[in-house]
């Protein structure tokens, strides 16, 4: 029966999806889009960010109703009125976020998203049945906080694979794992596919797409404007399909990093706040003028903990841990590290990085008044922050009404471009960035690598943490990894081997066919 | 063990919230206030007609009844602008009503330590005094939240009780009155240290006036200033606040000094006005009333105004419908809590929705 759905072309197709549009105030979402999806075919849905592609998801699973159009499901018009009833019809879905209880086993989380209801012992065979047949080991005993995240998305699998569907839509599934993470994973949909599951694959990461997918559908704009075979197209025509022309490259000069350590960090250690933190070990490293200085590692690992300390939002014990052009900075508050030179941009956009309900200009005070002349006596000068919020929209092009507009009225993207542009163009000495094209589009990503290149040419120290591989390949001089809290020493990127990485990536978890033994996870969570 | 699904109410954040509507339900809140007071008359045995007229009407058809309207709001005012100012940034000072009594108590001391003296500055030192001493009373929950972390609606809330029995033991030991037949209230206060005046045959003082201009400075401070700018950045993202470096444990101080310094005034303003003298009760509740003002003027100076006239109508048309038709004084306080409940109500459902679902769906 292999592969048998791939080729029954006569048949109608398993999904299809005719004329759907979808409106949201002020913008066309999805503009009369058509596709199909047959069975036992692992689909790519590609666009860039506001493309249309979670608008068309959420439709397909019932989240969203459409303004206009049909879905069609084995030939017959359906309406999907709410996630259940998809969920009847055999569509499953994978979230990019998760939604699990970290203080409750791996069985009771499943349990919990189950229709109908549920025998817990006879669902515990199952699970392990399941997670035998695909590859995805599981102890459904454990408790969530103790997995790694590749562990916490075979739950979210599991999960699905338990109602037998016959479409699984992946919704960006693989930028939360190590290559060999992503690998088994891989594996996995091929197997499900050649049983004549249906899978929508959701991703804008171009050489997955050609590795996995039979056939990708392009969208841009709300509306498909090509279809294509991965395994004859190659990432860049794919992605110039995506952003319509054609992508730059950036320019960097070789071997950066001037002589003169601006950033550096000498046995951080730190004791996490909660028990779900991360404690952060000996950590040590130190960025030149001019170098560009990648933290490579799963999410959850201690990156946000690292992040918290390098940006005074968490002070640590000894100022002289820490120290910016020569200076301990370790004891010192956040704003007073902005004053040295430091500017941060944490991982969380919304709430973090700025107030959704302020406006742009208001969120350029927030971070930028200590380096920029924003404030006259006690009251703020609207004015100029006015300006230089507007300096960051053009120079960033961020898509908004203008500066009066709310920071949560922006998509992930353009807020993103934002956040980090307004930290850019206060021209830091040390400038400490993590996901720093979370969310962009391709077109986007090339400006803010782009800016992050400049920045360094122009001799400042800057530190990279992001999930993406390839990003820190691309952009960085050095990088290291971090897994559990600690640091491996830097490798030059150049020199770096991918497996290598993968594999300091992957650490205690993530790599054995059995679950880590519960030491690690004690570890992980102490 | 065995999960079932259920139908059950689920509460969702809308999407979008209205704008517009969230300055629509205060009034929407008064509206359903006095309808609900409506019912409540007729199952009391009221002519439901007059006891409304007399409630919300009348006090407003003299120049008395309004200059009495003022004089009420004021400490409503004052006090509210001063909370609202911690509520932006999560700071819950309920004790306003102790940090009120302590500012008399201070303001008092003055004017009795300098009882007879006719120097212009007794008021203003009295006004410091006052002042002075609600800050140093909201210091305490200050102090327990910063360095314990401590529950500041705890802690200001219980030292509200203290305050009232310092007065008490003041008046009925030391500040007695020693011509007052054994009263327990102190002399009254000689002319230097009451409030002038603004209107002849009022009490309208000029306390009134200067609960007005510090509404207008709170909305300044709040919109156009670097520390209004940061209260709000606290209240609404305690962790971007981290990020852009502003110190949590100085605005909590500082939001705490700034409304117990402005419930110390309005307990100045209360003895130098309308009563002239320490006695064991200087307020009928302002310093609750206060939260309720500040809520239902959104958290905004300017609403606070507005909202203070209102709470204000509740205490004189309280009063005058327990003269005109002999309605039982406690009806002032459950027209508040009815305000408060609707207010509270029909933010929420303007905030969210209720929806009947299968409580187990993913």
């Amino acid at each position: 029966m292999a592969r048998d759905g791939l080729n029954t072309d006569r048949a109608s197709p398993r999904l299809e999806v005719k004329g759907v549009s979808k409106r949201f105030p002020g913008v066309l979402a999805n503009d009369h889009v058509d596709f199909a999806v047959r069975a036992g075919e692992i689909h790519a849905l590609l666009g860039e960010n506001g493309a249309g592609k979670s608008t068309l998801v959420k439709i397909i699973y019932g989240v969203l109703q459409p303004d206009e159009g049909v879905i069609f499901w084995d030939g017959r018009p359906v309406s999907v009125a709410d996630p259940r009833a998809a969920r009847r019809l055999g569509i499953g879905m994978v979230f990019q976020h998760f939604s699990l209880f970290e203080a409750m086993t791996v069985l009771e989380n499943i349990a919990l998203g189950m229709d109908g209801g549920t025998d817990m012992r006879a669902l515990a065979g199952r699970v392990s049945e399941v997670s035998q047949a695909y590859g995805l080991p599981l102890d459904p005993h454990r408790e969530v906080h103790t997995l790694s995240v590749g562990e916490r998305q075979r739950i979210e699998i599991v999960r699905c694979l338990l109602q037998n569907p016959k479409l699984l839509i992946m919704d960006e599934p693989t930028s939360v794992l190590t290559p060999q993470e992503v690998e088994r994973l891989f594996e996995t949909l091929r197997q499900l596919a050649s049983e004549g599951c249906s899978i929508l694959y959701i991703s804008h990461k171009l050489h997955e797409i050609k590795a996995l997918c039979h056939h990708a559908t392009v969208l841009r704009g709300g509306r498909v404007v090509a279809e294509c075979d991965p395994a004859v197209e190659t990432a860049t025509t794919m992605a110039e399909l995506m952003i319509g022309h054609e992508v730059g490259t950036i320019a960097r000069r070789a071997g950066g990093g001037g002589a003169v350590a601006r950033l550096v960090v000498e046995g951080l250690d730190q004791r996490p706040k909660t028990v779900h933190g991360v404690a952060l070990h000996n950590i040590s490293f130190e960025v030149k003028g001019g170098e560009i200085f990648g933290i490579a590692g799963v999410a959850g690992n201690g990156q946000s903990e690292l992040m918290l300390a390098l940006s005074g939002e968490r002070l640590v014990h000894h100022g002289e841990v820490i120290r910016v052009d020569g200076q301990p900075a370790g004891r010192l508050s956040a704003g007073a590290r902005r004053r040295l030179g430091v500017c941060c941009v944490p991982e969380e956009r919304n709430g973090h990085a700025a107030v959704p309900a302020m406006s742009l200009t208001e969120n350029t005070v927030l971070s930028g008044h200590h380096r920029l002349n924003l404030l006259s006596s006690i009251f703020i000068n609207s004015a100029a922050a006015r300006r230089f919020a507007e300096k960051v929209i053009k120079a960033f092009d961020v898509r908004t009404p203008g500066t009066a507009a709310s920071a949560g009225s922006l998509s992930g993207g353009n807020l993103q471009k934002f956040v980090v542009g307004r930290e850019i163009l206060q021209a830091p000495g040390v400038l400490v960035v993590s996901q720093p094209t979370w969310g962009v589009d391709a077109g986007a990503a090339a400006t803010i690598h782009q800016a992050l290149a400049d920045l360094a040419r122009d001799g400042a120290a800057i530190v990279v943490i992001s999930q993406d591989l390839d990003e820190l390949l691309a952009i960085t001089d050095r990088l290291a990894v971090i897994n559990v809290g600690v640091l491996s020493n830097a490798l030059v990127t150049a020199a770096a081997d991918v497996a290598e990485i993968g594999l300091l990536m992957g650490g205690v978890h993530g790599l054995d066919a059995h679950p880590a033994p519960r030491g690690a996870g004690a570890a992980h969570a102490s | 063990m065995r999960l079932r699904p259920a139908l059950r109410f689920r509460i969702e954040p809308r999407r979008e919230t209205s704008r517009p509507l969230l300055y629509v339900t205060p009034v929407v809140a008064v509206i359903l206030t006095v309808l609900t007071g409506l019912v409540l008359f007729v199952f009391m045995g009221y002519a439901p007609g007059p006891a409304l007229y007399h409630f919300f009407v009348s006090p407003l058809l003299t120049l008395y009844g309004l200059s009495e309207l003022m004089v009420k709001a004021a400490p409503l005012i004052i006090i509210g602008v001063g909370l609202a100012m911690g509520f932006r940034a999560n700071v819950w000072n309920i004790g306003a009503e102790g940090q009120l009594t302590c500012g008399a108590i201070a303001a008092g001391g003055v004017a009795l330590a300098l009882w007879g003296n006719e120097g212009i500055w007794v008021l203003p030192l009295m006004c410091a005094a006052g002042i002075a001493g609600g800050a140093l009373y909201a210091a305490i929950p200050a102090f327990l939240k910063t360095r314990f972390d401590v529950n500041e609606i705890l802690t200001s809330l219980m030292l509200t009780y203290v305050a009232t029995l310092l007065l008490s033991t003041l008046v009925y030991g030391p500040w007695k009155d020693p011509a007052g037949f054994n009263f327990p209230q102190s002399r009254m206060f000689t002319d230097a240290a009451i409030l002038p005046i603004l209107l002849e045959g009022t009490r309208l003082h000029v306390g009134t006036m200067v609960a007005l201009l510090i509404a207008v400075a709170g909305w300044v401070l709040i919109t156009y200033t670097f520390i209004g700018f940061q209260i709000r950045v606290v209240g609404q993202a305690p962790a971007a606040a981290r990020f852009a470096g502003f110190s949590r444990t100085g605005l909590i101080w500082l939001c705490l000094l700034i409304s117990g310094g402005l419930a110390g005034l309005a307990g100045t303003f209360e003895i130098a006005g309308p009563i002239g003298q320490l006695v064991p009760a200087v307020s009928p509740g302002y310093g609750f009333t206060a939260i309720i003002v500040a809520f239902l003027g959104r958290l905004h100076p300017l609403g606070i105004i507005l909202s203070g006239l209102v709470m204000a109508l509740s205490y004189i048309g309280g009063e005058n419908a327990q003269v005109e038709v002999g309605l039982p004084q406690a009806v002032t306080g459950v027209f508040q809590g009815l305000l408060l409940f609707f207010l509270l109500a029909s933010d929420f459902v303007v905030r969210y929705r209720v929806r009947l679902a299968p409580a187990m769906a993913g």
